[in-house]
């Protein structure tokens, strides 16, 4: 891992912190308050403020899990560093996809 | 000569190059015996064709480093009787490095790596200027002396993880040494050697698994040199001052 990497996967990591700990109290919150799941989207739909929030998640963790992917097959795969690493944005650009196909789901409509 | 206790140590020794095996050869205990000594035992009394490396003899020179029982150590300074398990010994060549023959190691990747970390002095001034005075209470210079004292004997290197499972990486030792340089003010070579150690097999491939720590003979801690090169490495970079 190079410095630049470095930087995105840790600066990541630091953006994620905070948004999981909000995460998690929404979910407290949804299930002690019994909300149903039209209830909740009820609230996220057409709400610019969670589309940003989870979309800022779904764009970290991309970043984030592809880094981490690419530095576990350069060590650990019997494949060469520049299959490893376009196995990892490949990675990283399938988890993005499927997470803004959830976050356009919850916030669309 | 340190008296013979009357028992007998079997001891496994690695023989031939990289594919070569084991072989077993008992070796008469003595008190204040070292791995060393066993080594020599045999290739003196039992097998003189036998290879391995060593020179000081008293833990300076760092060129005896081998696999004991499973871990890397300075065999010149290591005791039977504080390693071997139940009189049995099986020593080999360091790990992560090439089998030369025996027990000597190729050590030219080492040291290769430690060049590529830059971890030449690169003076700023000549043999005709004055030398210039540095205070040892300095804060940069007490940070250098807690790693100067690496003998270069390739323990960090055999044990790190890193080094086995990615081919470029550094290694402890050439990063351990980088980070003395990086805080002697009288090296001209800073910003070079900080692009060097941020590339992809630089400070920041260091997973942190402290097997360095552990190992060393001398009791340093490359793992926390390593990790304020990464400090270092990553301001840099944030200011722009290093690419990736």
């Amino acid at each position: 891992m190079n410095v630049r990497l470095y930087v995105w996967q840790r600066g990541t990591a630091a953006l994620m912190a905070p948004l999981v700990l909000i995460h998690l109290a929404v979910m407290f919150y949804a299930t002690r308050q019994g909300l149903t799941a039209a209830d909740i989207l009820g609230r996220t739909r057409g709400s610019i403020a969670w589309a940003l929030f989870y979309g800022t998640f779904v764009a970290a963790s991309a970043i984030h899990a592809g880094i981490g992917v690419r530095g576990i097959l350069v060590e650990w795969a019997p494949i060469r560093p520049r299959a490893a690493e376009l196995t990892a944005i490949v990675f990283g650009l399938l988890l993005c996809a499927l997470g803004i196909r959830a976050v356009y789901a919850v916030v669309s409509g | 000569m340190p008296r013979d206790t009357g028992d007998t140590l079997e001891v496994s020794i690695w023989r031939g190059g990289q594919d070569g095996a084991y072989q077993s050869y008992s070796v008469p205990s003595r008190d204040s015996q070292t791995v060393l000594d066993v080594v020599t035992y045999v290739q003196r009394y039992i097998d003189p064709t036998l290879t391995y490396r060593f020179a000081c003899r008293v833990g300076m020179c760092g060129s005896c480093a081998m696999t004991v029982n499973g871990r890397p150590r300075w065999t010149c300074r290591t005791h039977v009787s504080k390693v071997s398990k139940g009189g049995n010994l099986k020593i080999a060549p360091l790990s992560n490095l090439p089998v030369i023959k025996d027990l000597a190691a190729d050590m030219r990747p080492f040291f290769e790596k430690w060049q590529e970390a830059k971890g030449v002095f690169e003076p700023t001034k000549t043999r005709h200027d004055p030398v210039e005075a540095i205070r040892p209470n300095e804060p940069a210079r007490v940070a250098a002396d807690e790693g100067i004292e690496c003998i270069n004997c390739g323990v960090c290197y055999a044990g790190c993880d890193t080094v086995r499972w990615n081919a470029d990486y550094l290694g402890p030792a050439a990063l351990n040494r980088a980070w003395t340089l990086m805080n002697d003010r009288r090296d001209s070579g800073q910003s070079q050697r900080l692009a060097a150690i941020s590339t992809d097999g630089g400070c920041h491939a260091c997973h942190s698994h402290q097997s360095c720590q552990e190992f060393c003979p001398q009791s340093l801690n490359p793992t926390g040199s390593i990790a304020q090169l990464k400090r270092l490495a990553t301001k840099a970079y944030l200011r722009g001052e290093i690419g990736s």
